[in-house]
C-alpha cells in the first residue's frame, strides 16, 4: 500500500435484487484528509459505506486497511469498528432509553478492578468529551431528553472517540443547524490534523467546499472520478454528478410577480395554537401562491403546518378553508377538504416499508376514497407509472418494496403519494433534504407547476435559496412563534436578518 | 455539574412504591383486628411469593429487550414435578436434583434464546411453545398429585424458620405463646436474586446491553454490540431464574401437579408492568419488579384477610392496576414527547 494511504476500495460490485448498485467502483483515502464522496440518489454512496462497514456484502473487489495484512471483508459494524472504521449515520443510531454517558461509552465501559461498569469514571470522562466540543449538557440524563441536534454530535463524539483510523460521517449534518454545522466543522478539522481520514458523505455542496480536500463522484453505482478539491469547481462537480451540462438553478426562478393578494383566498386562519409548540398565529394563503415558512430548526415550522393540516389539535382560534369555517380534528379530515402533507420525518411518518413502490402512492387516495371503495388495479398501476415517470423515482419496478429504495427515492414516492390525491392545498416539509441537486430542481420546477394550476402550496425548507426560487411570499418563525412575513425585498439577506431577529428590524 | 433531575422512570417507580405503601398502610388499618399489622404478614406475602419474585426478574431481563416469556409458568410446573418425582420416587439426592432442575432450565432458556435470537422468531411464539412443552413433559412424567415428604433433607430445608433477630415484630398470641416473626429458606433465595439481578444490570455489560437491545435493536447493533447473543442470553437467564424460582415455589408448595402455577407468567410479566417495566423494552428495574410482586401480594393478602371476598377479586384488582399503570406510562410517554 502506498504510504499516507489508510484505506483503499478496490474494484468492488454488488448487485441488489434488479438492480447494480456499485459496478468495479475504486476508493482511495488518504491519512489526513477530508474526502467528500458525492453523487446523486442511488448513485451508490451509501451502498459503497455500508460495503465498507459490513452492513451489506460485496460480490467481488477488494479492500485494504492501512496497518492490516492482507484484504478485509467486515462482517459487522463491530468488525469495521475492531478495525479502526467508525460511522455516523444520518439517522442517529444510538438508544435514546440510556443516559448520553452509556451511550458514547457503551460496548466498552471502563471497568472496575472487579470488572463491573465504573459509572464515576464513565460520567467524568464523558463529561470531558463533551467539553471539548462545548456542549453543556447533563451526561447522565437519558439521550431522549436532548434534541435530534445533539444527538447526532453525540454520535459523532462517540464515533470520533473510538480513536478511528478512518471515519466515515453520512450525511450528519442534515438536522444540524448552521451553529452546530460549524462545531461539526471544526472537529472535523481537528481530527484531520490528527491524521484521521474522514470520508464525507453530504448533499450539501456549501459544506463540502468549506471542509473537504478531495471528492470521489459516484454515478450510476459507477466511478466517475476523483479529484482534488480546487480543481472541481461547484458546477463541473454538478456536471460530474448528473452526467449533463447542469442547466443553471437559478433559471427556474420565474421573474413574473404575479399579486397574489386579489387572488381568492383559499385559507384564513387566526389565532391557531398548539400548547408547547406553537403559540397562536394568523396564516392566510391564496389560490396558486406559494407561501414558504423559514426560521431556524425547532422555531416551529413543523408544528405550525402540522397545526393546520389537522396532525396536531389546535387549542384556539377559528380556520376557514374555501371561506366556510372548518373545524379540522384529524388528518383524514384535512384531506377530505383537498389537503395534503408532506412530513419532514419521512422514515417515521410516511412511508410505510413493507409496502410496494405502487401502494405506497396510492395509499394516501385509496384512504381518501374509504376502504370499501378499492381503486381497480389497472388504475393503480396507471397512476403509479405516472408519478414514477413524472418524478423520475429510480426503482427496479412499482412492485419494488420501497424500503429497498434509496431515501431521496422514497422522499420522490410521498410526494407521488399526495400529488395522486390531486389536492388543492399541500404542505411540504422538507420536501429537498437529502435529494440531489437534480432531482431538488425538478422538485421546485413541479412546485411552480403545481402553483400555476391554482393549488396553494405552503414551502418548508431549511435552505433559503431554495425558498427564495419557489416562494412568492415567507413566513418567518422564531421560537414557537410566527414573528412576520416578507412579502417584498426576498433576498438572503433580508430573509436571514428577520430569521435572527432582534436588532435588525 | 447541574443538578440531577429526576426522569420519568423513576417517577413511575416512585408511583409505584408509594402504592404499595398506601395499600398496605390501608390494609393496616381496615383490618388491625384481623393481624394485619403484624410483620408476620408482611413476611408471608414474601414467603408466598418467593417463586414469583424469582420469575418476575427473569421475565423483567426479557422484557427489557423488548421480548416476552410465557413458558415460566409451565416450566415452573415441570421443576417441581421432576423435584417430586426424583427425590421422592426415584431417590435422588436433594442437591443433585435441584442442580438437574437449574441445568435443565438452562437448556431449556438456551433453546428459546437461540429461537428468538438467532432465528429472529417472535417470542411470543417461541416460548409459547415452550410453554406447551413444558407442560406436556410435566403430565409426561406423572399426572398424579404428589407431595414430598420423604426427602429429609428437602423437607428439613424448605422447613428452617430464620427467625427476625431482637424480637422485632415478636407478639404474644391468643393463647399466651409468645410468636417470632420468621422467613424461609426460599425467601433469602429469591431476595438473593434480586440483589444480583439488580447489580447485573446496573453494573455489567451484559446488563446495560439489555437496555441497548431494548431501546433500540438497530442503534445497538450499529454501536458494535451482539444483539442476537445478548437476546439468547436474556433468555437463558430467565429460565434460570426460573428453575431458581420452580425451587423456591416446590420449598413452599411441597407439592407437583400437572396443573401446578398456570397462569403464573401473567402474574409474573403484570409484577414487571406495574414495577415500570414497558412491554416495549428499554425500560424497566428490577426493583419496581420486586414492588410489583409486593403488590399483587399484597392484594391477594387483603382479599383473602377480609374473607368474605371471592378470591377472583383480586385478580379483578390486579387488571384495574394493570390498566392504571399502562395508562401512566403512556401518558409520560406523552409528556416527554411533548417536552421536547
Amino acid at each position: 500500500m502506498e504510504k499516507n494511504v489508510v484505506l483503499t476500495m478496490r474494484g468492488i460490485s454488488m448487485t441488489f435484487p434488479g438492480v447494480k448498485a456499485l459496478d468495479n467502483v475504486d476508493f482511495t483515502l488518504r491519512k489526513g484528509e477530508i474526502h467528500a464522496l458525492m453523487g446523486e440518489n442511488g448513485a451508490g454512496k451509501s451502498t459503497l459505506i455500508k460495503c465498507l462497514t459490513g452492513i451489506n456484502a460485496f460480490e467481488s473487489g477488494e479492500i485494504h486497511v492501512d496497518g492490516i495484512s492482507g484484504p478485509v471483508v467486515n462482517h459487522s459494524t463491530l468488525d469495521a469498528q475492531k478495525k479502526g472504521i467508525s460511522t455516523v449515520y444520518q439517522e442517529v443510531n444510538l438508544c435514546p432509553n440510556l443516559s448520553v454517558a452509556e451511550n458514547l461509552f457503551i460496548g466498552r465501559e471502563p471497568k472496575t478492578r472487579i470488572g463491573t461498569i465504573d459509572w464515576k469514571t464513565m460520567t467524568k470522562k464523558s463529561q470531558k468529551i463533551m467539553k471539548d466540543l462545548s456542549i453543556d449538557i447533563d451526561v447522565t440524563q437519558n439521550l431522549e431528553n436532548y434534541s435530534l441536534a445533539i444527538q447526532q454530535m453525540i454520535a459523532i463524539a462517540r464515533a470520533v472517540d473510538m480513536e478511528s483510523k478512518v471515519l466515515i460521517l453520512d450525511e450528519p449534518t442534515s438536522s444540524l443547524d448552521d451553529n452546530e454545522v460549524e462545531k461539526l466543522f471544526v472537529l472535523m478539522r481537528r481530527l484531520r490534523a490528527q491524521g484521521v481520514g474522514i470520508i464525507f458523505v453530504t448533499h450539501f455542496l456549501e459544506q463540502v467546499y468549506a471542509v473537504c480536500d478531495r471528492i470521489t463522484v459516484l454515478r450510476n453505482g459507477q466511478l466517475v472520478g476523483e479529484y482534488p478539491i480546487e480543481e472541481l469547481p461547484r458546477v463541473k462537480l454538478v456536471a460530474a454528478m448528473m452526467g449533463k451540462d447542469f442547466d443553471d438553478l437559478a433559471a427556474i426562478k420565474t421573474e413574473d410577480k404575479t399579486d397574489y393578494s386579489k387572488a381568492p383566498l383559499y385559507i384564513e386562519a387566526k389565532g391557531l395554537s398548539h400548547k408547547g409548540t406553537i403559540k397562536p398565529f394568523d396564516f392566510e394563503i391564496h389560490k396558486g401562491e406559494v407561501v414558504g415558512l423559514t426560521g431556524l430548526l425547532g422555531s416551529g415550522r413543523t408544528e405550525l403546518a402540522r397545526v393546520l393540516y389537522g396532525a396536531d389539535k389546535t387549542q384556539s382560534g377559528t380556520m376557514k378553508v374555501n371561506g366556510k369555517e372548518v373545524k379540522i380534528n384529524a388528518p383524514i379530515e384535512a384531506m377530505n377538504l383537498g389537503m395534503g402533507l408532506l412530513p419532514d420525518d419521512r422514515k417515521a411518518e410516511g412511508i410505510i416499508q413493507d409496502l410496494s413502490v405502487r401502494e405506497n402512492i396510492i395509499l394516501a387516495l385509496q384512504a381518501k376514497r374509504g376502504v370499501f371503495k378499492l381503486l381497480p388495479m389497472s388504475k393503480q398501476i396507471e397512476i403509479a407509472d405516472k408519478y414514477i415517470e413524472l418524478l423520475q423515482i429510480k426503482t427496479a419496478s412499482r412492485e419494488t418494496l420501497i424500503k429497498q429504495l434509496s431515501g431521496g427515492n422514497q422522499q420522490k414516492v410521498i410526494l407521488g403519494r399526495w400529488l395522486a390525491t390531486d389536492p388543492e392545498f399541500l404542505i411540504l416539509d422538507e420536501p429537498t433534504r437529502g435529494i440531489d441537486v437534480g432531482t431538488k430542481t425538478e422538485i421546485q420546477k413541479l412546485v411552480l407547476k403545481l402553483a400555476k394550476e391554482g393549488k396553494s402550496i405552503i414551502f418548508i425548507s431549511s435552505e433559503i435559496e431554495e425558498m427564495l426560487r419557489t416562494c412568492s411570499r415567507m413566513a418567518v418563525l422564531r421560537d414557537g412563534q410566527k414573528v412576520g412575513e416578507i412579502t417584498e425585498d426576498l433576498t438572503q439577506q433580508h430573509v436571514m436578518a428577520e430569521i435572527a431577529g432582534g436588532g435588525s428590524k | 455539574m447541574k443538578k440531577k433531575s429526576r426522569n420519568s422512570n423513576t417517577v413511575l417507580l416512585f408511583i409505584t412504591i408509594a402504592l404499595f405503601v398506601v395499600m398496605y398502610a390501608v390494609g393496616c388499618i381496615v383490618y388491625k383486628d384481623k393481624g394485619f399489622t403484624h410483620l408476620q404478614t408482611f413476611l408471608n406475602i414474601l414467603i408466598n411469593n418467593s417463586g414469583l419474585l424469582c420469575v418476575a426478574c427473569g421475565m423483567t431481563c426479557v422484557m427489557l429487550t423488548g421480548g416476552i416469556d410465557i413458558s415460566v409458568g409451565s416450566l415452573i410446573a415441570l421443576d417441581c414435578m421432576l423435584l417430586a418425582v426424583g427425590m421422592e420416587q426415584v431417590g435422588i439426592h436433594p442437591v443433585l436434583m435441584c442442580l438437574i432442575v437449574l441445568a435443565i432450565g438452562i437448556l431449556f432458556g438456551a433453546v428459546q434464546g437461540f429461537f428468538v435470537g438467532y432465528l429472529g422468531i417472535q417470542p411470543f411464539i417461541v416460548t409459547m411453545a415452550g410453554m406447551f412443552f413444558a407442560r406436556g413433559m410435566t403430565a409426561v412424567i406423572s399426572t398424579a398429585q404428589l407431595s414430598i415428604n420423604k426427602a429429609t433433607f428437602f423437607v428439613n430445608m424448605a422447613n428452617i424458620k430464620l427467625e427476625v433477630p431482637f424480637g422485632i415484630g415478636a407478639y404474644t398470641n391468643r393463647k399466651g405463646k409468645l410468636q417470632v416473626p420468621y422467613i424461609r429458606l426460599h425467601v433469602v433465595i429469591a431476595l438473593l436474586v434480586l440483589l444480583v439481578i439488580f447489580l447485573v444490570l446496573r453494573y455489567t455489560k451484559f446488563g446495560r446491553n439489555l437496555y441497548a437491545v431494548g431501546g433500540n435493536e438497530v442503534s445497538a447493533a450499529m454501536m458494535g454490540l451482539n444483539v442476537k447473543k445478548t437476546k439468547m442470553q436474556a433468555y437463558i437467564l430467565a429460565s434460570f431464574l426460573c428453575s431458581i424460582g420452580g425451587i423456591c415455589y416446590c420449598m413452599n408448595a411441597m407439592a407437583a401437579s400437572v396443573t401446578q402455577a398456570t397462569g403464573f407468567e401473567m402474574d409474573a410479566i403484570a409484577s414487571s408492568v406495574i414495577g415500570g417495566t414497558l412491554l416495549t423494552g428499554g425500560v424497566g428495574n428490577v426493583i419496581g419488579s420486586f414492588f410489583g410482586v409486593l403488590i399483587t401480594g399484597t392484594i391477594s393478602t387483603l382479599v383473602k384477610t377480609n374473607g368474605k371476598l371471592l378470591s377472583s377479586w383480586s385478580s379483578i384488582a390486579v387488571a384495574a392496576l394493570l390498566c392504571f399503570f399502562i395508562v401512566l406510562q403512556s401518558v409520560f410517554a406523552l409528556m416527554k414527547k411533548r417536552a421536547k
